[in-house]
């Protein structure tokens, strides 16, 4: 557990420094998600009625672009093969990573999303579902991109290739996420849709970090 | 099993299996295209239409047959490092994903004249989408690395991760509303499907399952003795003029195994 809370500090600690990473991803994903009303016409109808499809896109993305921070600059000075030899579990320490990830780039978004509601005048009836949605969803995002991010890790083009395996299986978070804010604007309960995505988190947070470990140790051979 | 994960006894099993199932794999696929054009009725709603289901539910069953094999390819080539494995998991790839597409493509055609639209974002078609992004995203991860075997290695874990998108695209008419069918040949109480139709569909999905493994007998065969070659051409032997052509055959034959050194 010493070893869990000593990498979360670390990699907050070293986040906080830098500063600018999660600024970065909030700021790409207010950019693109004001991409759209240029894109589809300012009509207040069209925005309120792609309001949720589009945040939890913009999300997606801007969650995916940060993958790259999780592993890559440990990769590359040596501190994961010191991670990966050290007595403490792997699959700990990359929770504790994952975590890290999700404090500098998942948080964010969860406040910077309902004022992007806002803008694209989304019902209020969704802002709390919203929230709850991508307080479950944006977890999980991380745990997946991680199993990405771990086994790109000394590829050629990295950046691109990660996209094309981390994107498929982020679908099903966007389905459930997109719907549990439709089922909240339409006035139905989004119960059921929340359920799945407590469901999907929890998988991946059980079968996440043991993906991310192998894919880590096989980088390191 | 593990004693044909042995490159050489794989190259000697599969060379007197090769010819048979080629043969088979061509009659069941003539067979089975007489029977589904010209042998087997006209549906009474879709007409001629119905005649599509024989390519395009044998290509949607490879898509996920592919995948499944796989998966256990690198799962097997995980646990117990085998190199055959590696092999054939690289050489199903591009088999699933083209069948995928062809199932993909020919389901668009079909739905065009039956639902009025070429394509609709339901469950099965979304699910089978995405089985399709997962095999681009396979071949792309095993041949981004300089390695070729932290590639397979990569490509495996990705693979065991995908897994979970085929019981999606499975269960996805039954656990959602949509717009394809429900299940109608794999059911608790008995096929839907008229027996008359249940024959060519029978011989198709044979006839494609048999190709599948004709191409990935030919395909590993071709990546072992690429293997076997590169490996000669390294030992530096047949560039020596010195050395007896008895010689060379010999090593040519030892290098049965190049591919299983690691």
């Amino acid at each position: 557990m010493n070893g869990f809370l000593a990498i979360l500090q670390r990699d907050l600690r070293l986040a906080l420094r830098q500063g600018a990473d999660s600024v970065m991803v909030v700021a790409f994903f207010i950019v693109t998600t004001t991409l759209f009303p240029f894109g589809v016409g300012p009509e207040v109808n069209i925005l309120a009625r792609i309001a949720s499809g589009v945040i939890w896109v913009s999300a997606l993305l801007a969650a995916m672009l940060s993958l790259e921070r999780v592993f890559q600059a440990d990769y590359e000075d040596g501190t994961l093969e010191l991670l990966t030899l050290s007595p403490v579990s792997l699959e700990l320490l990359i929770l504790g990573k994952v975590l890290a990830h999700w404090l500098t780039t998942g948080l964010p978004l969860i406040i910077a999303a309902p004022l992007m509601a806002v803008m694209l005048n989304m019902d209020q009836d969704g802002f709390v579902t919203l929230m709850i949605a991508m307080l479950l969803g944006t977890p999980a995002l991380s745990l997946i991109g991680a199993i990405g991010a771990a086994l790109i890790l000394g590829a050629r083009r990295g950046g691109v290739l990660v996209s094309l395996l981390v994107l498929p299986l982020y679908i099903p978070v966007l389905i459930f996420g997109a719907g549990a804010v439709e089922a909240a604007l339409l006035g139905i309960s989004a119960t059921a849709q929340l359920q799945i995505m407590a469901a999907i988190l929890l998988l991946t947070l059980a079968a996440a970090p043991f993906a991310t470990a192998h894919a880590v140790r096989q980088a390191m051979e | 099993m593990h004693r044909f994960a042995k490159p050489s006894v794989f190259l000697k099993f599969t060379a007197p299996i090769l010819p048979w199932l080629s043969a088979l794999t061509v009659i069941l696929i003539a067979a089975g295209l007489y029977f589904s054009l010209i042998g087997s009725p006209v549906d009474y709603q879709q007409g001629h239409t119905v005649r599509i289901m024989y390519i395009h539910v044998p290509a949607a069953w490879m898509g996920l047959f592919c995948y499944v094999g796989m998966a256990i390819c690198g799962a097997m080539s995980l646990i117990w490092k085998h190199p055959l494995a590696d092999i054939c998991a690289r050489a199903t790839a591009p088999v699933g994903a083209t069948f995928t597409a062809l199932c993909l493509i020919t389901g668009s055609l079909w739905g065009e004249p039956m639902w009025g639209t070429w394509w609709v974002w339901d469950a099965r078609l979304t699910s089978m989408l995405i089985l399709l992004f997962l095999y681009l995203g396979y071949m792309a991860l095993v041949n981004a690395f300089d390695d070729p075997e932290r590639g397979s290695k990569a490509g495996s874990a990705l693979a065991l991760v995908g897994a979970v998108n085929v019981p999606i695209v499975k269960f996805s008419v039954d656990w959602w509303n949509t717009l394809h069918q429900p299940a109608s040949i794999v059911r608790m109480d008995g096929p839907a499907v008229d027996p008359s139709m249940q024959l060519p569909l029978a011989l198709m999905i044979l006839g494609f399952t048999c190709y599948y493994f004709v191409v990935l007998i030919l395909r590993v065969r071709l990546e072992l003795n690429e293997r076997r070659i590169r490996a000669l051409h390294l030992s530096g032997m047949f560039e020596d003029p010195e050395t007896p052509t008895s010689a060379k055959e010999q090593a040519y034959e030892a290098g049965h195994n190049a591919g299983a050194k690691q």
